[in-house]
């Protein structure tokens, strides 16, 4: 049984600059099940970030019609139905780990001791626990970016939607993260939608993989994973994993990322 | 540290000097003068003697001022109108006041200009306007003006302080209350957080940095609203009074120690605010 929790249908989204308009979005059409890990992949310009942050109201479409758990993504956000993950972690640098953690909680409402147990819990989730009370500038990097997935995972949203959150990161951190993010999936049961310009990082994290391409910004395949839920890094090796990111080469290809 | 304790000295000590010569070049004119009337003939060493002890020097030798200074405040009772202990607790006073006023003003006006898009394009060019009049003519006006409604003593002055150390203030604010960048305010939206929290949460911890450089130069400045608001009040009392007093008087000495304590009293109250930021930045996790 399947449930359907992001829906698009001839989704537009036309920006007006002063160099005349542009489509960032055109006739887009998806929908994502509860539980997938959706990648959005594409060149720069393609509208996979647009796409994204219309889904989490924060860009307007121009036309068409996009669902978030059945209503409007406006809806949505006031219901705190996502956790929202950046490029950059954005931690303040004037709280701790803990106390970054805890902001969204605070916003929201929760109570004192209820917030001290999920600032906890999702620390532990992301293997940071003893970094409470450690301030942002006293982590590197991907310990940063892990903190800010905490933060996303802090309050009981099931989409998680992530632009391009380990983007800044070196490969070696990368991998490990990717490792990290498909557990820490498998464990919480959410649906992702996980923006990304990195073919292997795509397909080893992902159910449904959404190929993009520029001007206007369009979907130009949808390729359903076969790979199994259980993955090893080196999964990456098999003639299967190879397979699939040669299908997302030749959508990209088809739409013309690699011209010019 | 042990690298900035020799240049220091240094530079001080090369400033008594220059100081030490200047007087005697400045003031040489008067001894030779007196000299000559008295018929005598001064030596290099009678000279240099005279033009570091006249008693209305033009430029008086820096251990005048030192003894003048010594006088006026250890010496003196505090409540002594010769006191200039007295004098700057006076200053002290309306400056402290007109400092606050314009931070709460300063503050004030930032907030909506950050808010409110009619104040964002209106308000900022008064503010800068407000700083290109000189402080001096605005100053009697504002005594005489706030005067004639019934309003004397501490307030007008106060005032002045204000009308000029709000001016760092907004502009200081506006820029810090600015600095998130957009993709915090869009994390602030996926929380759905209210415009308060956006404030108290975000905007505001994130102008620390930018409110403290702006206090800094906001007590500088009140301090010289605070002396100048002295000056048509009839210079009665403050540090003012005792600069305005000594150049009717050719008080030369007296000017010079007014001036010192001035500095001195700006000096220390900027410190103060250097303290308070290092405090307040370090428990905030940001120094």
């Amino acid at each position: 049984m399947t449930e359907t929790v992001i829906s698009a249908k001839d989704l537009s989204l036309t920006f007006q600059t002063n160099d005349g308009p542009v489509h960032a979005l055109k006739d887009v059409n998806l929908d994502i099940q509860k539980g997938d890990f959706v990648s959005f992949i594409g060149p720069s310009g393609c509208g996979k970030t647009t796409f994204l942050r219309v889904m989490a109201d924060l860009e307007q479409p121009t036309a068409g019609t996009i669902t978030v758990n059945g209503v409007s993504p406006e809806q949505a956000r006031k219901s705190r139905a996502y956790g929202y993950v950046f490029q950059h972690a954005g931690l303040y640098p004037w709280r701790t780990i803990g106390g970054n953690v805890r902001l969204p909680l605070e916003i929201m409402g929760y109570d004192k001791a209820d917030q001290d147990t999920r600032v906890k819990r999702v620390l532990d989730l992301v293997e940071l626990s003893g970094f409470e009370k450690k301030f942002p500038w006293q982590l590197s990097g991907g310990m940063q970016q892990r903190a800010s997935i905490a933060r996303a995972l802090a309050f009981d949203a099931d989409i998680l939607l992530m632009d391009e959150p380990f983007g800044a990161l070196d490969e070696i951190v990368r991998d490990h993260l990717n490792e990290q993010l498909l557990k820490l999936w498998d464990r919480t049961n959410k649906t992702i939608g996980f923006v990304t310009h990195s073919i292997p990082e795509a397909v080893y994290l992902s159910t449904k993989i959404v190929v993009m391409s520029p001007r206007p910004g369009r979907i130009t395949d949808v390729i359903e994973s076969t790979l199994p839920k259980e993955r090893p890094l080196d999964i990456r090796d098999t003639p299967e994993f190879l397979e699939i990111a040669h299908r997302v080469r030749e959508g990209l290809r088809a739409g013309h990322a690699y011209d010019d | 540290m042990r690298k900035s304790l020799f240049p220091v000295p240094t530079v001080v000590a090369a400033l008594f000097v220059i100081w030490y010569a200047m007087s005697v070049v400045l003031n040489a004119p008067w001894a030779y003068d007196r000299a000559k009337r008295a018929g005598v003939e001064l030596s290099f060493s009678e000279l240099v003697a005279d033009t570091w002890a006249q008693d209305k020097p033009k430029l008086p030798a820096p251990h005048q001022v030192a003894v003048e200074l010594w006088n006026t405040t250890v010496e003196k009772k505090i409540t002594s109108k010769r006191s200039l202990v007295f004098h700057s607790g006076v200053t002290l006073s309306s400056t402290l006041l007109g400092f606050v006023l314009g931070t709460v003003l300063g503050i004030g006006l930032a907030v909506g200009i950050v808010y409110n898009r009619v104040m964002d394009m209106s308000v900022m060019p008064w503010v800068i306007a407000s700083q290109t009049i000189p402080i001096l003519a605005i100053a009697p006006m504002i005594i005489v003006v706030l005067n004639a409604v019934g309003i004397s003593g501490l307030l007008p002055k106060a005032i002045i302080s204000m009308y000029l150390s709000f001016f760092p203030v907004v502009v200081g604010m506006v820029k810090g209350l600015r600095s998130p960048d957009m993709m915090q305010l869009d994390q602030m939206r996926t929380w759905n957080a209210t415009g308060g929290q956006q404030f108290w949460k975000l905007r505001l911890p994130s102008s620390m940095p930018y409110l403290f450089a702006s206090l800094k130069i906001a007590m500088a400045a009140s301090l010289v609203g605070a002396i100048v608001g002295e000056l048509p009040t009839g210079a009665v009392a403050g540090l003012g009074a005792r600069l305005l007093a000594g150049s009717y008087y050719g008080q030369t000495i007296q000017i010079w120690s007014a001036l010192i304590m001035a500095a001195a009293l700006a000096a220390g109250l900027v410190a103060l605010i250097g303290v308070v930021q290092r405090v307040t930045l370090k428990r905030m996790g940001m120094a």
